[in-house]
């Protein structure tokens, strides 16, 4: 099992790592006894500009990883991809666009990149859940 | 930068005087044991002198003594060679065999063998005892370690070698670990079988030996006469006078690695969330393996692999399988546990400043990676 240089890179110079003070949403997976643990933080805005002018951007994005080294890559990766991103545009992200950015992945660690995408899923629900709680 | 290996126990380098001692095997004396003109009795003449040092390693004698392609080739065929000689029967062995041992057992269950897993202590210790308890009137094998690779218990194979000669067992035991590190001597422990091989201790990969005594084996390998008629294949005379070599220059119950373990030992555990794995006493000289809490074990080893220090982990992430060593687990620890694992192997090159800077630098990566988490407190 090898990774790839990008893998490496994004693993030992992690981008967007911490917790948002001010979050509008978070999203939690994972477990302790799985290995892997992922947090994101969302700060959600308004775009004032361009193309997706009023609709809801993803302004500011942390993560907080707890595991493997493709585990740390996937949840820093989809917090770039992520960034100014309309939620709904970054719902769409899928656990391949995560690999592909990271140049592949070890099919093996496949699902690192489904909890990332799984985590931020969690985060826009628990913002639109706080924004609007009768909803759902 | 000059590296720090701390993964001896997967490999080891070879030592310079035994690559010395192979160079001719290959460029001049390159004959053929079997062979009858002067560069065949030439190789044959080394390989004997060669098996003498091995065998003598564990007080052998030489025709106890056949060479191998390494520690998988010696417990397969002592394992399958008893059990295809008998043909049917129970086997008895632990939870924390090597996988040359245990992939063995299993794949002879499919064949209608029975085999009894027993299990360890919470230091990674069986009870010998247990053996009287699982034995069956067909019982044909039992195999138990010498030393673990993952956490380096050293087994009472000399208990267990008496229970055996009572109930008219063979009893085999895989030293791959304990060769040419701790003594063992085959004329004062009871045991029938034993796996070595020669890369775990400065000689090259690619040869073993496995040692035999009042045992009948079935050949897993089929051909020429060579090794007692037990192993075909014409012998790699060059990695057999490596290996005698290896056993030459091998340092038994060396003092200095075992106050360099305890040094590392005594650091790390002062580290917080870390815990030794695998008890204290009766422990290989070059073996440390310890847990950090809320760290995951192949991001610690590949943060130390980028500051020039080779280790090893039993976390489920660094496998194929995505399962936790069946070691730990067996110890008793938690998935989570077992996921946090890292395991330093000392070797015969380790020096004390290297034992310093991989301190530092694994609490400088435990602290880095507890940063990066949700659980930045113990």
């Amino acid at each position: 099992m090898t990774y790839s240089k990008k893998l490496l890179h994004y693993f030992y110079h992690p981008k967007n790592i911490g917790k948002l003070k001010d979050a509008d949403g978070i999203g939690e997976v994972g477990n302790v006894n799985c290995g892997d643990v992922m947090k994101i933080y969302i700060k959600v805005q308004k775009a004032i500009s361009g193309k997706n002018k009023e609709k809801e951007i993803i302004k500011d994005i942390k993560t907080e990883t707890m595991g493997c080294a493709a585990a740390i890559a996937t949840s820093s990766m989809i917090t770039e991809l992520a960034k100014g991103k309309t939620l709904e545009d970054a719902e769409k992200l899928d656990y391949y666009s995560i690999a592909d950015a990271l140049e592949g992945m070890p099919p093996g660690k496949l699902h690192c990149s489904v909890l990332a995408t799984e985590a931020l899923k969690k985060a826009i629900e628990n913002y639109r859940k706080k924004k609007n709680p009768k909803r759902i | 930068m000059k590296r720090i290996y701390l993964d001896n126990a997967a490999t080891t380098q070879v030592a310079p005087e035994v690559l010395k001692a192979m160079g001719p095997y290959f460029s001049e004396s390159y004959g053929n044991a079997s062979s009858l003109h002067k560069e065949g009795t030439e190789a044959y003449d080394s390989l004997e002198r060669a098996r003498k040092i091995v065998a003598n390693m564990i007080k052998a004698n030489p025709n106890e003594t056949i060479f191998t392609s390494g520690g998988s080739e010696s417990d397969n065929l002592a394992i399958k060679g008893v059990a295809f000689n008998c043909g049917s029967g129970h086997i008895i062995t632990s939870q924390i065999e090597h996988p040359a041992v245990l992939s063995t057992c299993n794949y002879l269950e499919k064949k209608g063998f029975n085999v009894t897993y027993l299990p360890v202590d919470k230091d990674g210790f069986v009870n010998p005892e247990d053996i009287r308890r699982v034995v069956r009137r067909d019982t044909i094998l039992v195999t138990i370690m010498h030393a673990n690779n993952e956490i380096g218990t050293i087994q009472p194979i000399d208990e267990i070698g008496k229970i055996c000669k009572e109930k008219n067992i063979l009893f085999h035991t895989d030293a791959v670990q304990s060769f040419g590190k701790i003594e063992i001597d085959v004329n004062k422990i009871n045991i029938n079988l034993l796996s070595a091989s020669s890369h775990k201790i400065n000689g090259p990969k690619g040869i073993g030996c496995l040692f035999v005594r009042g045992a009948k084996l079935e050949p897993l390998v089929h051909g020429g006469p060579q090794e007692f008629e037990t192993r075909a294949g014409t012998e790699n005379v060059a990695g057999i006078v490596g290996f005698a070599k290896a056993c030459e220059i091998a340092k038994i119950n060396d003092k200095k690695m075992e106050k360099l373990r305890d040094k590392l030992i005594n650091k790390l555990v002062k580290i917080k969330g870390c815990s030794l794995n695998g008890g204290r006493k009766n422990r290989l000289p070059n073996n440390v393996n310890v847990s950090f809490k809320n760290i995951e074990g192949e991001a610690l080893l590949l943060k130390l692999d980028a500051v020039g220090i080779a280790a090893s982990t039993g976390s489920a992430c660094s496998t194929r399988s995505l399962k936790p060593s069946h070691v730990l687990t067996a110890l008793g620890l938690t998935a989570e546990e077992a996921h946090g694992s890292l395991r330093l192997s000392l070797g015969r090159y380790t020096t004390e400043r290297e034992i310093d800077y991989t301190v530092k630098e694994i609490k400088k990566a435990v602290g880095y990676l507890r940063e990066l988490s949700p659980y930045k407190k113990i």
